[in-house]
Order: structure tokens, then C-alpha cells, then sequence
């Protein structure tokens, strides 16, 4: 029978897309699959991973249901190992319309962001792009959104069903939305990576994970591109998202650049932990992109979060407001980061910068 | 050959945004802009333009009526031509209707093998990036996005797409879509003799009738009607109570902090 996004009652289980590179399973879908769990047990269904690659290692396969999967579904072919759009969305739309998943989730990475909306088009079906949460019981929702908004849960109505409900931030994150797919399916949702938490790995149903291997039907004639070649950056990527605590800067530092990012690191050094930026010192060139925050970067909750000379405009807020504790300096006492902060000090950054570098380590040495 | 790029006109989110009482974005409120990453591609296609000659710049852009004047400023940019999809029917269209409507539109307007269909990476009012490879689905066509670099010689195309960890480098085949990202060069500015003469070129409006007899477009797969995904609720985040304000900036506040985050074991 052809495939119809719109029989919804002829999909049935979670299906989680396990991006690798180079042949390494990425966090996002340790993640995702993490929420995936909830989600499945919620609906009483299986949860799957969906692995594409070549020369697929089965270890890793079997890990993946250390942290959830009750099957993966193993995809193997040449002309998988590294990705095109051409490849894994013919080789994932023909897996999901054979075995007709309720739910896909992926992960929001600039290959996630590629794949997902050219294998919903394929499908006809709806996709909600950068999810920050989901929810498919709606009491769980409700109780998500008296902490998250608002709204007064008590005295509003909620249509009763287990429609996957996926709330992200729109408008540069001034207000937050919750979109769902009523009548298609699969429910589409790609996820930022880092906003989900990990569960602790766990070795027992990581041994009983089912592994499928999937008869791929792929050849050179299905790919329109020709990957010449793929480069690493040189230098390691700052994991910010994965990072307990971030030390970022702003334009603040523009008076002396170059001594603002010495103070940064001398912080992070002292504290554990990664330089951010805002954006506005990422486009004058002080600092790569990857150490960007905020929209249009990357979204952190470290438990500690230092924003030095960081005006606090939504967009910057919108990828650190999780943030366990946050401590602003800023000279101006009237900076909207301050309505943010945790903890907040009025004054120049190049001279408390320093001070609370030096304060720190005295600290810790006293207590070592 | 010919470039034909998606531009939105979208609010500008740097400064206050207007919320409605419902929690919904009053639009109407704000100050629009054109949509960032889609000036990268408008210049992207117009550097194309500039070391071959023969080439066509198209803008398209779905919208209310006032979208003209985005629309104006991209031909004064360079643009040679520019249609604006705009009807009733269009309106409340999820990413997946919206590239129904504007596959529709480009396939009126045409994709040769030549062609090529340049959109930006994302919109800034939902940041969804999706728009542009659904179309690229619907049109049947190849697609790289997040586009970094482009390479353009005797009609073969060489991208450069970035990653988180690196960047690739791809060949592909025309017709294909790219979609731009801001790394990939600086927008020009609107040219004095380009706004004397942007009236003067060709200005197309299509509305509902204009494409419905696109195998695609009905009253059920356009706008609102067209769109798998709804609202359920939308919101304000809450506002964080504020914060503790330390008094002074001086050692003896660097240290009573650190006291008080080693009093709640945060360091
Ligand atoms: C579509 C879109 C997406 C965006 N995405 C992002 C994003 O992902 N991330 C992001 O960060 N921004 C983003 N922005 C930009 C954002 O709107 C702000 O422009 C940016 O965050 C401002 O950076 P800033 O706070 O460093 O600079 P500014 O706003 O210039 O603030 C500098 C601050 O430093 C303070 N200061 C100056 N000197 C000192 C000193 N010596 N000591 C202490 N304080 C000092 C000033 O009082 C001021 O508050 C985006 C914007 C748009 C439109
Ligand atoms: N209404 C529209 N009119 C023209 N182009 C659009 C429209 N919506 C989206 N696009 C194009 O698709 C890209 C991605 O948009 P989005 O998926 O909304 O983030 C934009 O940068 C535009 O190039």
C-alpha cells in the first residue's frame, strides 16, 4: 500500500536519528535519545535509533541503548559513510515509510537542519525546527508551563490527547511557542543540541538492544552532489555546550580586545571552564564563531555563567538564561543583563575582571 | 542563465518587540527589515551576476503588498526582476505551505539546467532554516546549505558548506538551491542610479490564481489550510526575578562574592 502521512493511526513508536562523523556517534543523539525514553514510555511504545554510515561499528550501535534505544535500525552502505542530502533522506524516507514511526526526532545540527526538512517535504508532513522541549502527556505540559510561562495553567484548557507538543523559541526568543502536528505523521521535531539532558548511561539495556539491519537500496545515480572533501578545523572546537561553566565576553572588552579575552581565560582558568562571546564580538573578529551564544550560536545552561561586558539583548540572553548561577559585570547599572543575573557588579570589567579572577583562586587555595 | 533568490521581510527583532494580549507577535506593530542571511544571498547571486554577464537576477518573496518596498530595494540593489507572491490564501502558512506556494511560483517563473535558486539559511522571525530545502524537495533539485563560499567557473558550481567542526567541499549539479549564511560575504548597497530606475523594471505580482494550475496548489495545500503544523499555545517566557546587586566593584566585592558562592557550593 503507498505511503500516507495522513493514515495517523498506522504509525506507531519513537524513532531518534543518531547522527555520526567519522564514524562517532555525536551527543545530540545520546540526547535525544535520553528524551526519546520518556516520550516512549508515555506512549507505552518502542523507541528506535536510526544509524547511517559504513563499516558501522556495533559497539556503538549497542551503546545507544545504554541511554534508551530498545532497537537500532542499522543502515550500511559506501555511499553512507559520509553524509549527503541526496543519500540519507532516500535511505530514511524508505525506512520510515516501511515501518511508519509516530515520532522522529533529530538533532538541530547544520547536518540535522539539512536532512530533516528535505525527508519531511518527502514524507508530507509537518516539522518544527529547534525544539527546546517536548512533551506528549498533557499533564506534564501543564506542569512545564507553570514553571516556563505565564499562562494560568489551572484556568485554561488543553485538548486532551498525545499529540507530540514542541515548544521552542520564536521571534529571537521574545516569546516561546508550542507547535504540534495533529493530523500527520511522523511528528517531525529537530532538537538544539545541548538542551536535553543525558540520562546515565546504563550497561544492562545496552546488552539487550535489538540491532536491524536495514537492506539499503542506494546507488551513485541518487546522489547529485560529488563531497570533494571534508575538512576539520584545525584547532579543537570549544565544547560549550557541554561546559559547567563559561566565561563569556562582550563588546565591553572593544576598548583593549586582546587584554578583555586575557581576562576571560584567566577566569575560565581559575573556574574550570570555556570562553563565550556575544555575538557582537564574534562579527568585529575578536573570536571564532564557535564561541558564540545565543540565537543565532550556541545555547548553554553551565552552573556557572560569567557575562563580562554583556549588554543582555535577547538574543544573547536567549542561549544562557538556563544558566544555573549567572554573575554580570557591566559598567552600565542599567544594562538588561542585570535583569538576568543572578549576581550582578556595577563596574569596569578590566579592573573586576581581574579582582575576581585573584578572589577565586584565593579561595580555592584556601580550601585545598 | 538565471538566479532566482528568496528574500523575507521580516520584523526586526534587535529592539522591543509588540505582543499582543494572546501572546502572539503583533506584527503589525514593528518595524520590518529585510531577513538578514537573504541579503547574503541576493549578493551571492549578484556577484555571479557581475563576472557573467548573461545572468538574470530574480528576487521572489511571499507577502503582504507593503513586501514591495523590500522587494524595490532589491532591485536598486541589482536585481533585474522581482515578483511578489501575495494572496489571502497564502497567509498563515507553516514552512511547509510556504514552499509549496513558492516552489509553485519558481516553477512559473522557471528552473533551466543552468539555474540556480538561492535562498538564506533562516528567517529571523522563526529561525526554522527549513524553508529552503523544502523547496529545493518539491522542485526536485539538489541542495547545500549553509553555503560559506561559493566558486562559479565555466558553469561548474563548487560550494564550500560550513559544519560546527570544519566545512566541506561539494560539487554540484545545477539546476540546485543553496541557502547562505552571513560568513559568506557583505551585502552591497542600494545604488544611486538603482533606486532612479528600480520602478522601471519588471514587477510581477502572482496571487492564488495565478498558481493554481500547478499540479501542487489547491485551496487544501496552500496557507493555513496547507499547513501540518498549528499553534498549540504560545507564551511569553517568564521574567527572572532579578538578581542580587552587589555594592562597590572593588576587591572587598569580588571577595564577598566568592564567599557567598562558596557558601551555596557553586565554586
Ligand atoms: C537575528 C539576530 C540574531 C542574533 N543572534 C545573537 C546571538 O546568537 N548571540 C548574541 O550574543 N547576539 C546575537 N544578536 C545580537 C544582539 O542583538 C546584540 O547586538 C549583541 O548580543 C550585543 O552584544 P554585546 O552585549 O557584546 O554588545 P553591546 O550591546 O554593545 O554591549 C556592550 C556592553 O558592555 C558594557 N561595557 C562597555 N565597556 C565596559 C567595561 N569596560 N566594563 C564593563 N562593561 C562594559 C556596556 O555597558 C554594554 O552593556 C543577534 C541579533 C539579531 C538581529
Ligand atoms: N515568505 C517567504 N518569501 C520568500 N522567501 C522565503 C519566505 N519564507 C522563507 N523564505 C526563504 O527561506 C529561507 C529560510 O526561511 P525559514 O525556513 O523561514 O527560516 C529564508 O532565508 C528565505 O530565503
Amino acid at each position: 500500500m503507498a505511503f500516507n502521512s495522513k493514515d495517523t493511526a498506522a504509525f506507531k513508536g519513537v524513532w531518534v536519528f543518531c547522527e555520526q562523523r567519522d564514524g562517532v556517534i555525536l551527543s545530540t543523539g545520546y540526547q535525544l535519545l535520553s528524551e526519546g525514553r520518556k516520550l516512549a514510555n508515555d506512549l507505552g511504545v518502542e523507541l528506535c535509533g536510526v544509524l547511517l554510515g559504513h563499516e558501522v561499528n556495533e559497539t556503538y550501535a549497542k551503546a545507544l541503548g545504554g541511554y534508551g534505544a530498545d532497537r537500532v535500525y542499522i543502515c550500511d552502505h559506501p555511499l553512507l559513510k559520509d553524509y549527503t542530502t541526496d543519500a540519507y533522506t532516500k535511505v530514511i524516507c524508505d525506512l520510515v515509510e516501511d515501518k511508519k514511526p509516530e515520532i522522529f526526532l533529530i538533532g538541530a545540527t547544520n547536518i540535522g537542519r539539512d536532512l530533516g526538512p528535505r525527508v519531511a517535504a518527502r514524507l508530507k508532513t509537518g516539522l518544527t525546527a529547534d525544539c527546546t522541549h517536548l512533551d506528549v502527556d498533557v499533564e506534564k505540559y501543564k506542569a512545564f508551563l507553570k514553571t516556563t510561562s505565564t499562562i494560568d495553567v489551572d484556568n485554561t484548557k488543553f485538548e486532551e490527547n498525545t499529540n507530540l507538543k514542541m515548544t521552542r523559541p520564536a521571534f529571537g526568543g521574545h516569546l516561546m511557542a508550542t507547535i504540534v502536528c495533529p493530523d500527520y505523521r511522523p511528528q517531525m521535531s529537530t532538537v538544539r543540541p545541548g538542551v536535553m539532558q543525558t540520562q546515565a548511561f546504563n550497561e544492562e539495556t545496552a546488552a539487550k538492544t535489538v540491532l536491524d539491519k536495514v537492506d539499503v537500496q542506494l546507488t551513485e545515480a541518487d546522489i547529485h552532489v560529488d563531497l570533494v572533501e571534508i575538512v576539520k578545523s584545525a584547532k579543537k572546537a570549544v565544547d560549550l555546550i557541554g561546559a559547567d561553566v563559561v566565561v563569556s565576553v562582550g563588546r565591553g572588552i572593544s576598548a583593549d580586545p586582546k587584554r578583555g579575552l586575557e581576562i576571560a581565560e584567566e577566569l575560565a582558568n581559575v573556574l574550570g571552564g570555556v570562553v563565550g562571546a556575544s555575538r557582537a564580538v564574534v562579527d568585529d573578529g575578536y573570536i571564532g564563531v564557535d564561541h558564540q551564544v545565543g540565537q543565532t550560536g550556541k545555547t548553554v545552561h553551565p552552573k556557572i555563567y560569567v557575562a563580562l561586558g554583556i549588554s543582555g539583548a535577547i538574543q544573547h540572553v536567549s542561549g544562557m538564561q538556563d544558566a544555573e548561577c549567572i554573575i554580570a559585570v557591566n559598567k552600565n547599572e542599567n544594562a538588561p543583563i542585570f535583569d538576568v543575573a543572578t549576581y550582578g557588579i556595577t563596574g569596569d570589567l578590566f579592573k573586576v575582571g581581574p579582582m575576581l579572577a585573584e578572589a577565586i583562586a584565593k579561595y580555592k587555595a584556601e580550601k585545598a | 542563465m538565471k538566479i532566482i533568490v528568496c528574500v523575507k521581510q521580516v520584523p526586526d527583532t534587535s529592539g522591543k518587540v509588540a505582543v499582543k494580549a494572546d501572546g502572539t507577535m503583533d506584527r503589525a506593530a514593528m518595524a520590518t527589515i529585510s531577513n538578514p542571511d537573504d541579503m547574503n544571498a541576493l549578493e551571492a547571486a549578484l556577484q555571479i551576476k557581475d563576472k557573467n554577464s548573461d545572468t538574470k537576477v530574480v528576487v521572489i518573496s511571499m507577502g503582504p503588498p507593503p513586501t514591495e518596498s523590500m522587494l524595490r530595494e532589491c532591485l536598486a540593489m541589482g536585481a533585474d526582476e522581482a515578483v511578489l507572491v501575495s494572496a489571502r490564501e497564502f497567509g498563515g502558512a507553516d514552512t511547509f505551505a510556504t514552499s509549496t506556494t513558492l516552489t509553485a511560483a519558481i516553477r512559473k517563473i522557471g528552473v533551466e539546467k543552468d539555474d540556480i535558486v538561492f535562498c538564506g539559511r533562516q528567517a529571523i522571525d522563526g529561525d526554522t532554516a527549513q524553508v529552503g530545502p523544502q523547496i529545493a524537495e518539491k522542485l526536485g533539485i539538489p541542495q547545500v546549505t549553509y553555503v560559506t563560499g561559493i566558486d562559479y567557473t565555466d558553469g561548474q558550481l563548487t560550494v564550500r558548506r560550513e559544519l560546527e567542526d570544519g566545512y566541506m567541499t561539494i560539487k554540484v549539479q545545477t539546476p540546485c538551491l543553496l541557502t547562505c549564511i552571513k560568513e559568506l560575504n557583505t551585502p552591497r548597497y542600494m545604488r544611486v542610479a538603482g533606486i532612479m530606475d528600480c520602478y522601471s523594471k519588471p514587477y510581477t505580482v502572482l496571487d492564488f490564481n495565478a498558481l493554481v494550475d500547478d499540479p501542487m496548489v489547491e485551496l487544501e495545500t496552500v496557507g493555513l489550510k496547507g499547513s501540518p503544523t498549528q499553534v498549540y499555545k504560545s507564551f511569553s517566557p517568564p521574567v527572572k526575578g532579578a538578581g542580587t546587586m552587589l555594592e562597590g566593584a572593588d576587591k572587598a566585592t569580588c571577595e564577598q562574592l566568592v564567599s557567598i558562592l562558596g557558601e551555596k557550593h557553586i565554586i
